[in-house]
């Protein structure tokens, strides 16, 4: 008795979820408007930095963060910016929540920092947080605004991941450094070089356009 | 044009400016606090990985002093010095264990900054760390990963002759080639950036060299 009780509570609950506006802003992000393999964003990073999964990981964490900081930001002020400076205002906020990212990745760690290199101040020319600050942000409620950031976030963790695991387990043999095939395994050198980034991420955006389009005709 | 647009237009641009400057300030404030706050921290980070790495270059280390070489002989300076130093490594009986020296030079992408260790007693290379780099991931960064390269720094030869120059400059050669305990085992894939350790190795080291063992007793400690 209390069993299906429990149930009827939990499926309503994951109904609610489903159904409710404010996953849908989160979860377009992950997956229908995924921002590197459906709207094709921020591609600097995106084939600079993802020769290795953990490279791909901390660039990705590090925008993401960027990303929802952000948002938050252009979201307050939306009212109190004009529409004539809003981009260079947006792009003053970019600026400084990557240079904030910068040292708080100094004070997390020197070995970190020495890895992202030159990726880390590119994060203020990454296309796709001014987009969300654009498209959605400066339209929006904060917590709206927070959900976008968010789901487009781990949308950006995921695609970096997607790209750089495949790149590091077939350039290097490895995943997240550790030794994934058996000796002798001849690693294809051209992965980890950028012609390896646009192959795997062609590779990507065919899977991700054959799956958009078989949907559509079905 | 009207007065009234000309007022409009004027009060427009107050607005603007009033919302550059405020977001500036905004901005500003918080990057001031993120640096106070992080400031000591990263400070110390550094710190912790040079000294980390003076005593992974100098074997046996357990402290070490700075030195810098001005007026033809070296001082002892504080460890936050800026410029040229160098690392004297003890051992924990206080016995001069070996001197760690930075070096720099152009690599493939940009300059390589090196730390290594050297023994003054065998007159050898033996230790070798990156302390900043921006070759290429995955093939230029693995002057500071390959194994077979990192083993060329258990023992390089930079003796000097009696008329106190090097002996045998270093030099990098192909993979698999190396014969001589000058030579450094280069790598293939990184070819530039293995060279280019070889060259700052070979610069430092002649202009080192000499003035170390010339002046190799200021090391020893005192007491």
């Amino acid at each position: 008795m209390s069993n299906s009780k429990n149930d009827n509570t939990k499926t309503s609950f994951w109904d609610k979820l489903k159904d409710s506006p404010s996953t849908d802003e989160f979860m377009k992000g992950i997956w229908k408007d995924n921002p590197v393999f459906v709207q094709v964003l921020g591609m600097c990073p995106v084939l600079a930095v993802t020769n290795t999964a953990e490279n791909a990981l901390a660039m990705g964490l590090a925008t993401a963060f960027v990303l929802l900081m952000s948002n938050v930001l252009v979201s307050v002020l939306r009212n109190f910016i004009p529409k004539q400076v809003r981009i260079a205002s947006y792009i003053l906020i970019i600026a400084s929540f990557v240079t904030i990212t910068d040292y708080v990745i100094q004070a997390i760690s020197i070995d970190l920092h020495k890895s992202l290199g030159a990726f880390i101040s590119l994060i203020v020319v990454n296309c796709l947080i001014l987009s969300r600050a654009e498209a959605f942000a400066s339209k929006n409620t904060i917590g709206k605004s927070v959900l976008d950031a968010l789901g487009m976030g781990v949308g950006f963790v995921f695609a970096l991941l997607c790209l750089g695991g495949v790149r590091e387990l077939l350039g290097n043999g490895t995943l997240f450094s550790y030794s994934v095939f058996p000796e002798g395994f001849q690693e294809w050198i051209i992965m980890i070089l950028p012609a390896g980034g646009f192959f795997t991420l062609a590779i990507w955006l065919i899977f991700f356009n054959f799956r958009n389009q078989r949907k559509a005709t079905v | 044009m009207s007065r009234e647009t000309q007022q409009q237009n004027n009060s427009n641009s107050t607005k603007m400016l009033v919302a550059m400057v405020g977001i500036g300030v905004i901005c500003a404030l918080l990057i001031v606090f993120t640096f106070e706050q992080t400031l000591p921290v990263i400070a110390k980070n550094k710190a912790e990985a040079l000294e980390k790495a003076i005593f992974k270059v100098v074997p046996n280390a357990s402290s070490f002093k700075a030195f810098q070489w001005s007026d033809k002989k070296f001082i002892e300076v504080d460890k936050s010095t800026e410029g040229e130093l160098l690392y004297a490594g003890y051992n924990s009986e206080n016995a001069f264990a070996g001197l760690a020296i930075q070096a720099a030079g152009q690599g493939y992408a940009d300059v390589i900054r090196i730390l290594y260790g050297y023994d003054v007693k065998s007159q050898k290379v033996v230790g070798f760390y990156v302390l900043e780099t921006k070759e290429t991931p995955g093939l230029g960064d693995k002057i500071e990963k390959e194994e077979h390269f990192l083993a060329n720094f258990e023992g390089l030869d930079v003796s000097l002759n009696d008329n106190s120059t090097i002996k045998n400059e270093i030099e990098t050669v192909k993979q698999g080639t190396k014969e001589n305990a000058w030579e450094i085992d280069g790598i293939t894939g990184a070819t530039i950036s293995s060279r280019a350790i070889g060259d700052i190795l070979k610069e430092s080291t002649t202009y080192w060299m000499p003035i170390i063992q010339g002046n190799k007793n200021i090391f020893r400690l005192e007491e």
